[in-house]
């Protein structure tokens, strides 16, 4: 079954290419454009991953890990934080929020297939 | 997706994102910012950054890096925004859109000032202090990868580790914590990735199992003892356990080996779970962040011209249709009063509403022009040491897209002009009694089918006497010649015409203000000067709406119907007796109001007629286009003013001189449309006599 993905950034240009590197590599993606389109998207079905930007109108990354992981639905999904930032501190407080893991931008295709495959083989 | 259309997608991201640091920027000028505008402001400069680094833009990255660190100063108040560091970063913002220019025409080259602005960026960033999320101890790097960097912060002593070669054995001790499983964890996914590297043994210790009754299904029991052998280095087994640093108990211990201390660093949990959030960033709550954002934007389309521009063909296409469809019923004798012809109406209503929602989808606000304006000013400022006060007026008025595209560069002329030479500099200003800061106001505004764009400052108005001077010492007009204020103004215009004594670095840059003239009226557009000494100047364009619709004088020469574009024409005369005087064999010139303007004859420019008719018993039409001398145009009749809907002959024909398009009108006839720049100019070259006149310009 194809493992599905909900990848939100503000960011066309990086949604498109989360898009294709993910498509190219057998996954299901959908795409939320902001933090809040992003946990409304959460709510309509099941999704066996979400990747997300930090820095995001609309609520932020924070935000979503810490609504996601207090949704009554697939609280336990595992998130990846797509971020600019390899400062430590980001990713503490993004680990403290409950993100599972993170792929610091730019991204290398294998990369993040990689860490993908890696938080999701429970999944699908 | 291909490469192409991502970098599209890119540069268009890039457009929207400059448009909206520029428009967060110009608020924080005004001090009408709020924190969401400073947040907006540093989210466009990271976005770039992110999207950049996609594409190995290095240049574009690492400046978008430092911008980003002050921008996030300023939003985390550590940094004081006075007018110099206001100053830095809008000039920062200038840099970054040509940066990715550069990166867009890929030219490979730096914009001038990036080297001195970051370091000016460099400078305020230390300043301010690292703030706690994009510090600068994070040191961004380009390579930066997952796996690559070893996040346990405990390992710091086993930098030759990752050299070992050969067969070592680790034992790694490993008891989850309740956050680890709630951070969507699975250890044995970990133990999996440990089974990647080398031959694993996994012993699970269930010592701390409750009684089933007891037993909390969020909780944590178990812990496990894993012996990873094989050729693996320490860094390797450490980014297996990334994710999970500060959710764990982990052990790594080294064995058999002798060359090392014996190490059995416990990386404890550091408390990430109850760490307080060091508060940096967008730190408020959603929902807040949400309200303050009123202006959100709604989602857009992204359409390729092409199809847009076949649409407003099509709809041309039918507006002519119902033109024709009306025309041939009324010719019919179908009652006035009819059902069909009360139909007809409707459908000519739904015709043109279908036009106008056509072209409102190329419609465009001129914002992003005038925003790009503000930015010639800063330059044209900072380059003459002149303080200029940057307003728009109007900026949300939309004009057609390709006319933002084409006005860009006599705008450009235009204010840099006016910060050039109508600005006088603080010290004169002030000794006008004018405050030391120059005003320069870009407003738009629709007006009767047409957009006004005026560009207006407050400086010292134009020396009329120098431009005169100048004008009659390059020959442009007779040395005692009596020329009237807008006409020593529109001088300006005349071809090779430069009022600055030197040419400054800023506006001599080989185009004078008549390529200016002349791209404005490519464009259907008028332009005239107003300007009061002492107290500045004014530059108005006006332009029609649209470049596919044109407004057009119907007239017929030879039996011929003929368009000309309406903004060329200055008036129509029914010359009298006395008004038209013989000159040379066959010429002839049009007295007026003590100017003579010679006359030609539309039918025999364009080869419709050869005979020779009499100026006196035909219409004459006064036109000036671009930096052509005006000329009367005698036609037979002038029958109608009405819109026409331009259709290039070029593309199923050729080109025809003297002719820009055509059109068909409601009678389902084509008709021709004159392109008066080149009458004028072919006009002037058909005739040989050398002809001394005094000119109206």
């Amino acid at each position: 079954m194809t493992t599905s993905v909900l990848a939100i950034d503000d960011s066309a240009t990086i949604r498109a290419l989360v898009t294709q590197t993910l498509e190219n590599a057998g996954f299901d993606v959908t795409t939320a454009v902001d933090g809040q389109d992003g946990v409304d998207l959460f709510q309509t079905r099941r999704f066996d991953a979400v990747i997300t930007d930090i820095n995001m109108p609309n609520m932020d990354g924070f935000g979503v890990i810490t609504a996601i992981r207090q949704n009554n639905v697939n609280p336990r999904v595992p998130i990846l934080v797509l971020t600019t930032e390899s400062g430590q501190s980001l990713k503490d407080r993004a680990r403290a929020a409950g993100a599972t893991g993170w792929i610091v931008k730019p991204f290398e295709d294998t990369a993040l297939v990689n860490v993908l495959r890696r938080v999701t083989l429970g999944a699908g | 997706m291909s490469m192409d259309s991502l970098k599209a997608t890119f540069f268009a991201e890039c457009e929207d994102l400059l448009d909206a640091l520029s428009e967060g920027l110009a608020a924080m000028s005004d001090g009408t910012a709020d924190p969401e505008t400073v947040n907006a402001i540093f989210r466009a400069v990271h976005s770039i950054k992110g999207s950049g680094g996609a594409f190995g833009l290095e240049d574009l990255v690492s400046f978008a890096h430092i911008y980003e660190n002050v921008l996030d100063q300023i939003r985390a108040e550590t940094l004081d925004v006075t007018p110099a560091v206001m100053k830095t970063v809008l000039r920062a913002s200038d840099v970054l859109a040509a940066l990715v220019e550069e990166a867009h025409a890929e030219t490979g080259q730096q914009p001038e000032a990036m080297a001195a602005v970051k370091a000016e960026l460099t400078a305020l960033s230390s300043v301010g202090g690292a703030s706690s999320e994009s510090g600068l101890e994070d040191a961004f790097s380009f390579e930066a990868l997952p796996f690559e960097a070893i996040e346990l912060s405990d390992l710091g002593d086993l930098g030759d580790a990752g050299e070992l070669t050969g067969d070592a054995r680790y034992q790694i001790t490993f008891k989850p914590e309740r956050a680890l499983y709630e951070n969507s964890h699975d250890p044995v996914i970990l133990f999996m990735a440990l089974a990647d590297l080398g031959d694993v043994v996994v012993e699970c210790d269930t010592d701390a199992l409750p009684v089933l009754a007891d037993i909390d299904p969020a909780e944590s029991y178990l812990s496990w003892t894993v012996t990873v052998s094989g050729d693996v280095s320490r860094e390797e087994i450490g980014a297996v356990f990334e994710f999970v640093e500060g959710l764990c108990t982990l052990e790594i211990a080294l064995e058999e080996t002798e060359t090392l201390p014996p190490v059995g660093d416990a990386v404890e949990p550091d408390g990430a779970v109850d760490a307080p959030i060091t508060a940096a960033g967008p730190s408020e709550p959603a929902g807040k962040a949400r309200q303050s954002a009123p202006q959100s934007k709604r989602p857009t389309l992204r359409v390729d011209p092409d199809r847009v521009d076949r649409l407003i063909n099509t709809v041309g296409e039918l507006i002519i249709n119902q033109a024709v469809i009306s025309q041939k019923v009324v010719a019919s004798g179908i009652a006035q009063n009819s059902d069909l012809m009360a139909d007809l109406d409707d459908y000519g209503f739904l015709a043109r509403d279908i036009q106008e929602g056509v072209m409102a989808i190329r419609a465009q606000p001129v914002k992003p022009l005038f925003q790009r304006m503000a930015r010639i000013a800063r330059e044209a400022g900072d380059a003459t040491g002149k303080d200029v006060n940057f307003v728009m007026e109007g900026e949300m008025t939309e004009i057609d897209k390709s006319l933002v595209e084409r006005l860009t560069d006599p705008m450009t002329h235009l204010v840099r002009n006016a910060v050039d030479h109508g600005l006088e500099t603080g010290d004169e200003r002030r000794a006008a009694g004018k405050s030391s800061q120059g005003q320069l106001c870009l407003s738009a505004e629709h007006r009767s089918g047409h957009v006004m764009i005026t560009v207006r400052d407050d400086g010292r108005g134009l020396n009329r006497e120098k431009i005169l001077a100048k004008a009659i010492e390059r020959g442009l007009v007779a040395k005692d010649a009596k020329l009237s204020e807008a006409e020593i103004d529109n001088l300006l215009f005349a071809p090779g015409f430069s009022t600055a004594e030197t040419v400054t670095n800023l506006s001599g840059r080989g185009v004078g203000m008549d390529v200016v003239l002349t791209e404005i009226q490519s464009m259907g557009g008028r332009i005239a000067i107003s300007s009061e000494p002492g107290k500045g100047s004014e530059f108005s364009i006006s332009l029609p709406l649209t470049l596919a619709v044109l407004d057009g004088m119907v007239v017929t020469v030879a039996g011929q119907t003929l368009v000309l574009p309406l903004s060329c024409i200055i008036e129509t005369i029914r010359p009298r007796t006395g008004d038209i005087r013989p000159l040379g064999p066959n010429g002839h010139v049009l007295s007026i109001r003590g100017a003579f303007v010679p006359v030609v004859s539309l039918g025999a420019i364009l080869g419709l007629d050869n005979s020779c008719v009499d100026p006196e018993s035909s219409v004459l039409v006064h036109i000036q286009s671009g930096g052509a001398n005006p000329v009367a145009v005698s036609v037979d009749d002038i029958s109608d003013q009405r819109q026409v809907v331009m259709k290039s002959l070029e593309a199923n024909y050729g080109a025809i001189p003297g002719v820009s398009a055509a059109t068909i009108l409601g009678d389902g006839k084509i008709a021709l449309i004159v392109d008066p720049d080149a009458v004028s100019k072919m006009a002037i070259e058909a005739d040989e006599t050398p002809i001394t006149f005094e000119l109206e310009i």
